[in-house]
């Protein structure tokens, strides 16, 4: 269970606003952490605090596939990114780097900025305690459920290459 | 049900005879792809794994082409790390400095893609050779590991939409003012998780580089992939480079899409995209009160030797304007090579460019053309993000090569067809 405050954007946040490409010389999460969403909202990384909530319109993470951006998210100390959707290779790196990313447009309506919430990322469901509303976000694809069961991509390519 | 393209090689590739939107499938790759910014992180999660070899040294391919020649330590290490575990794993396929130049433009070069192909790259511009009529697309570096590893990787089989371009382009309208006003109609999630297929009689006689531009910028509208059928011109340059053909696919007349659009080109003008995204677009007409500080022609989009020829026939006998830095980057080596042969380089001196040697640089705020606060760039590039060429106050606008030259030399964004 992630418990936090919500940090909240509107769409289209692309990989460059998540992390520049002029930091793309570490992959190291914390550091990328250091410099995550600058030329969005410079107050972004003195702001959030560990366990803290992105959530954003539609469209989140859309432009490079740079693994960076969710990195330097988790790297920022963000427990997990709620939009009204992602952009595909977002996605699909966040669930392989451990990042849980939780689609619900409702979720995203009845969020603001500062809201405390409660997030479970096994259920999908979406408390925001400052105004006392549920949500549930839609459940991961089969086939990711299994792979993040597994313990993510690697685990599961090692238990095949061994076979 | 008949199948599209995308369909089809995916169907190919995972060993069935039928496949639909939506199926999760194994799929085979003919090449993966990775470079010196996305390869650091996919060998790392690679070394996890414990194997001692790739799946195919011939099948992996590695290009440092980002921050290279190196930026700073830090760069230079990353390549140096890439460039460490090529030598120790015996990719074949692996190009430094001054052998290879920018990966989307190189591989198809070099022979290493061909119709009916599937290739996956840890860059999002990936999906560049489905000019060439090969399925393409870009993941992360973790993704990029598994299949380093095993050869295959799982994929959705996204639903197909359609672009069909049918009439007579204008002079200086090109492949990239195709992309941009399709971006411009769909938006930046248009495409989101589909295939983006290409279509009708402009694309069918199309030249490769500018079916590999239009390729290119599938994934500024969301799309997984861009694809069109290999046409006269692709096979001519896939058999000389290759010795083979490929297999050619085309859709079925009875293939499903998800949203089919019809555009009749022949009125239309060289697009422009304003700040801060692909699809805000406007045609050139409606651009000209823009003053600009810096033009960039080059860049896995817009830097193959028919769009150097096209800004070297705008340049020719001109000179930028003063307020303008203008910076000409050759994708490859070999655009490199060819461009210097036919002359164009004494038409990029005579005007006052700078020539770079081969690199993403400035089309990501790399280095090469970083801009500072409060400057503009007209650039032949495919992001315009706040802060893409560098201070987040500082503004790209993307255009094709001939409207990035006009610019050039007017100090403002116009069209050729004002120069006198």
């Amino acid at each position: 269970m992630f418990v936090g405050k919500a940090w909240k954007y509107g769409r289209d946040v692309n990989t460059d606003d998540i992390i520049s490409a002029k930091y793309l010389v570490s992959w190291d999460a914390f550091e990328l952490g250091k410099n995550c969403m600058e030329a969005l909202d410079p107050d972004f990384i003195k702001n959030v605090r560990e366990g803290d909530m992105v959530v954003a319109e539609e469209n989140f993470g859309c432009g490079s596939s740079r693994e960076h951006a969710p990195l330097a998210l988790k790297g920022a100390g963000v427990s997990c990114v709620i939009a009204k959707s992602f952009a595909r290779i977002f996605y699909r790196n966040a669930i392989n780097i451990g990042l849980p990313v939780l689609e619900s447009p409702e979720a995203v309506e009845g969020i603001s900025t500062g809201d405390e919430l409660n997030v479970d990322p096994e259920t999908g469901e979406i408390k925001n305690i400052t105004t006392g509303k549920t949500f549930h976000a839609s459940p991961y694809p089969e086939f990711m459920q299994r792979l993040m069961n597994a313990g993510g991509l690697i685990e599961y390519v090692k238990t095949r290459v061994r076979s | 049900m008949g199948m599209t393209i995308s369909e089809k090689i995916l169907a190919k590739h995972a060993g069935k005879d039928i496949v639909k939107p939506g199926d999760l499938l194994e799929v085979d790759v003919d090449i993966v792809l990775s470079n010196d910014i996305t390869a650091p992180i996919a060998i790392s999660e690679f070394r996890k794994i414990g194997i001692d070899h790739v799946f195919d040294k011939d099948k992996v391919v590695m290009v440092a082409d980002h921050y290279v020649p190196g930026k700073d330590v830090k760069s230079a290490e990353q390549a140096k790390f890439m460039h460490e575990f090529a030598r120790e794993y015996g990719i074949k396929h692996y190009y430094d400095v001054g052998r290879g130049g920018i990966e989307h433009a190189l591989l198809p070069e070099e022979g290493l893609v061909k119709p009916g192909d599937l290739i996956i790259g840890a860059d999002s511009h990936t999906c560049t050779y489905g000019g060439l009529g090969a399925f393409s697309t870009g993941m992360g570096s973790t993704d990029i590991a598994a299949a380093m590893a095993m050869g295959c990787i799982w994929m959705k089989v996204p639903p197909s939409m359609k672009f069909i371009f049918e009439g007579t382009l204008n002079r200086w309208v090109s492949g990239k003012d195709l992309i941009l006003f399709t971006i411009g109609q769909i938006g930046v999630d248009g495409a989101l998780y589909k295939a983006m297929e290409f279509a009708g009689s402009v694309i069918e006689a199309m030249s490769v580089d500018q079916r590999l531009t239009i390729a290119n910028m599938a994934i500024e509208a969301g799309g997984k992939n861009g694809i069109m059928k290999a046409n006269k011109q692709v096979l001519d340059y896939v058999g000389s480079r290759t010795g083979t053909e490929g297999i050619v696919y085309e859709s079925d007349e009875d293939a499903k899409y998800e949203r089919e659009f019809s555009f009749d080109v022949s009125d239309m003008e060289p697009q422009v995209a304003f700040p801060h995204l692909p699809s805000n677009i406007r045609p050139v007409s409606q651009a000209r009160d823009i003053v600009i500080d810096q033009v960039v022609i080059g860049s896995c989009t817009n830097g193959r030797l028919e769009d150097l020829r096209t800004a070297a026939e705008v340049l020719k006998g001109r000179n930028t304007a003063e307020n303008v830095r203008l910076i000409v980057i050759p994708a490859t080596q070999e655009v490199y090579r060819k461009a210097m042969d036919e002359g164009l380089f004494d038409i990029f001196l005579d005007a006052n460019a700078a020539i770079s040697t081969p690199t993403c640089g400035p089309c990501l705020g790399g280095h090469m053309g970083v801009m500072a606060a409060g400057e503009r760039a007209v650039a032949t590039t495919n992001r315009n993000f706040v802060g893409r060429m560098g201070h987040p106050k500082s503004e790209v606008y993307l255009a094709n090569p001939a409207v990035a030259a006009a610019s050039a030399v007017l100090g403002r964004i116009g069209s050729p067809d004002e120069l006198d």
